[in-house]
């Protein structure tokens, strides 16, 4: 990617889940480290969520989930992306979700899954290696 | 006496110079930043009055109890909060946990519950029976309290936008158990502020929520007069990041924005001031949540009576519900999470909670499981028998450093309710984005000193191992959705359609004019009308609450 371009973020809570405050520290953690972060607020629909991700032209997309309802979320997302041609978008799941459907989800094309404890270095670092990559 | 003091007050500082100052040590201080002396004594309590600031038990100002007796005339009521999946399971956990010999159920309800959606709603799928149980209409209601005969319960329920509702639904169960609604035990939160900042479950705009809130008030003070008609919850701005004394601070600014309603709603302070009740979270700093307690006893004693006028001594006692901190619960080494409940739960009780919910070591990972569920309330029941801490009254008053801790966070708390008195009040003060923002600053600073390794959490940042999968969580079955929407279909063919019209027709009449919305809300609800329809109802009438997302 062009190097003089800042990382764009698009930090998101699908679903009617308002419990953000890991979604925040995040959004706060990456724009600290001179990213540049959008933040959708709660209970987004999937369809608002890769509305903005488009609109706002970003380079990776972080949603965040702790109501157990990534399994039918996580999947719609990646679905609405792909429609609408943003299948390259680095897309990286956190919150609660149990370590048995991480797989299924990584099948989908989110890259990575961040539980609870990951200290946002881990996901910086992560952000930068894979965009640079890209 | 004061010689006395004087002379340990010179034998301290001779003791920190010549002795302590001889040792290195560390330098502690509180999250919002009170530097902890290495040693209390009698000088630090030396200004506190006791009769007027400590007092005793079951006596204004209420400092070290508000009951005389406390836990040697009744122990605190033990719940968990639970609730996942169906109505069914929901009743089954209930009875489980009951013969486990809980005393108290605490429902929690879904998201789309909480958010007034029934199941078939676009927006609550994936989400039907995650976070709690689903409730479209009274046969959900009567189902979940199968067999649970409600006079000889106390139900809490943490609904909040919809309270008004699953009030009614509850109301309408013990109709048909053929109880009378006065003999009714409970609490519904019903604190729709601190959804605004922190837990996202609102629905309408501040108005008429705040009128619902006042309806529910003036219905229950003459017809359900032991039901707790609000359940001012500190808990999720704790969640969300906010320090001990934020947390008192924040939820009495939200309760002084309640009876100030109340009161312009010309209801009598001393009719409803006796049923507001609490919802705290009792985190890890041992101490200070004692203190955290001691010192809101204090203070909303002291709000009652000098700010509102309240003479009813019940009006100026403050009782608590609380709950073990979700967020300090470790998804890494989880067994070490038994013993942090342990110690939250012990801090619970030494600072006096009527009621309490201990967090089960899992949580970090999924709901509860049977198994870790009775290991929390067993945790309680060994804390209530074995111990020794209920065998007498407010065990650590005072403690030096209690003592001093118990007045510098209330001073601390008044700091803040005068701060958002200036900004006009709790409900303005969110609506400028102040109290939200004070919360955030305090998410971030604490995660920047988990980072950092300014603050220790265990298998987090220090001692951490390589670990196996957990084995054996809770998963809620996935086709409870599905089971649920079949459900609702099948309701809406067997009730009396007719009715249901009729009953949402007066429901819109009165939401329009301004008379109490529980009567028409009890008779949609006992036509079976669904939480759906009378919540899309009201949203017509009254709009909808625009969430800010400032960061």
């Amino acid at each position: 990617m062009n190097q003089d371009r800042r990382i764009r973020v698009l930090v998101a809570k699908p679903g009617l889940d308002g419990h953000d405050r890991g979604a925040k520290v995040i959004a706060r953690a990456l724009r600290d480290s001179g990213m540049e972060v959008i933040y959708t607020g709660i209970r987004q629909t999937p369809e608002q969520i890769v509305d903005a991700a488009l609109q706002e032209d970003v380079d990776a997309l972080l949603l965040s989930i702790l109501s157990g309802a990534h399994g039918f979320l996580f999947p719609r997302i990646m679905e609405i992306l792909k429609e609408k041609g943003l299948g390259d978008i680095l897309v990286l799941g956190g919150g609660i979700i149990p370590e048995d459907d991480v797989p299924e989800l990584k099948k989908l094309g989110i890259s990575e899954i961040f539980g609870p404890g990951m200290s946002s270095q881990t996901l910086i670092n992560y952000i930068r290696e894979n965009l640079s990559q890209g | 006496m004061e010689e006395d003091i004087e002379k340990i007050r010179e034998e301290t500082k001779r003791w920190n110079r010549d002795c302590l100052g001889k040792h290195t040590f560390r330098k502690s201080e509180t999250d919002w930043g009170l530097e902890i002396k290495p040693l209390y004594t009698v000088d630090d309590i030396r200004d506190i009055n006791y009769l007027e600031e400590i007092g005793f038990p079951g006596e204004y100002p209420f400092t070290r109890a508000p009951h005389p007796s406390m836990y040697l005339g009744k122990l605190w009521t033990m719940r968990q909060y639970s609730g996942y999946g169906s109505a069914e399971e929901t009743n089954k956990r209930y009875k489980y946990l009951l013969e486990q010999g809980q005393t108290g159920l605490s429902v929690a309800f879904d998201l789309p519950t909480q958010i007034g959606y029934d199941s078939d709603h676009p927006l609550s799928q994936g989400e039907v029976g995650k976070v709690g149980v689903a409730v479209d209409s009274l046969a959900d209601m009567e189902t979940i309290f199968n067999g649970l005969p409600l006079d000889k319960l106390s139900t809490s329920m943490t609904i909040n936008a919809p309270a008004a509702i699953l009030l009614a639904m509850y109301l309408a169960v013990a109709e048909k158990q053929r109880i009378a609604t006065e003999k009714l035990n409970g609490t519904i939160q019903n604190d729709i502020l601190k959804e605004y900042t922190v837990r996202g479950t609102y629905i309408f705009p501040v108005g008429p929520s705040l009128r619902l809130i006042t309806d529910i008030f003036e219905y229950c003070s003459k017809h359900v007069p032991k039901w707790n008609t609000i359940n001012v919850a500190g808990y999720h701005m704790r969640e969300a990041g906010a320090t001990a004394v934020q947390e008192i601070a924040f939820t009495f600014a939200d309760a002084i924005e309640y009876v100030n309603a109340g009161i312009k709603a010309g209801l009598r302070v001393d009719d409803f001031a006796p049923r507001i009740s609490w919802i705290f979270n009792t985190h890890n700093n041992f101490f200070e949540e004692v203190a955290k307690y001691r010192a809101a006893r204090r203070l909303w004693a002291k709000i009652m009576k000098e700010r509102f006028g309240a003479s009813d001594p019940r009006s100026w006692m403050f009782r608590f519900h609380t709950q073990t901190a979700g967020s300090a619960l470790t998804a890494q080494q989880p067994l070490n999470n038994v013993v942090r409940v342990a110690f939250q739960t012990l801090a619970a009780i030494l600072g006096g909670a009527q009621s309490l919910a201990s967090c089960s070591f899992d949580e970090a990972l999924a709901l509860p499981t049977e198994d870790s569920v009775r290991l929390s309330l067993r945790t309680q029941q060994i804390i209530a028998h074995e111990i020794g801490v209920t065998d007498t009254v407010d065990p650590m008053g005072g403690s030096f450093y209690i003592e001093s801790l118990t007045r510098k966070m209330e001073e601390k708390i008044i700091d803040y309710i005068n701060r958002i008195d200036e900004l006009g009040g709790a409900a303005a003060a969110i609506e400028k984005g102040y109290i939200q923002q004070e919360i955030q600053e305090s998410a971030y600073r604490y995660q920047k000193e988990v980072e950092s390794g300014k603050k220790v959490v265990v298998g987090v940042n220090s001692y951490q191992v390589e670990e196996p999968l957990p084995k054996g969580l809770l998963k809620v079955d996935p086709k409870v959705g599905a089971i649920q929407i079949k459900k609702l279909k099948e309701l809406k063919v067997a009730r009396d359609n007719q009715k249901v019209e009729s009953t949402l027709l007066a429901l819109r009449k009165t939401a329009e004019g301004n008379t109490n919305l529980m009567p028409p809300i009890l008779e949609a609800v006992k036509a079976y009308a669904t939480l759906g329809e009378i919540c899309g109802l009201l949203r017509e009438v009254f709009g909808e609450y625009e969430g800010t997302s400032a960061i």
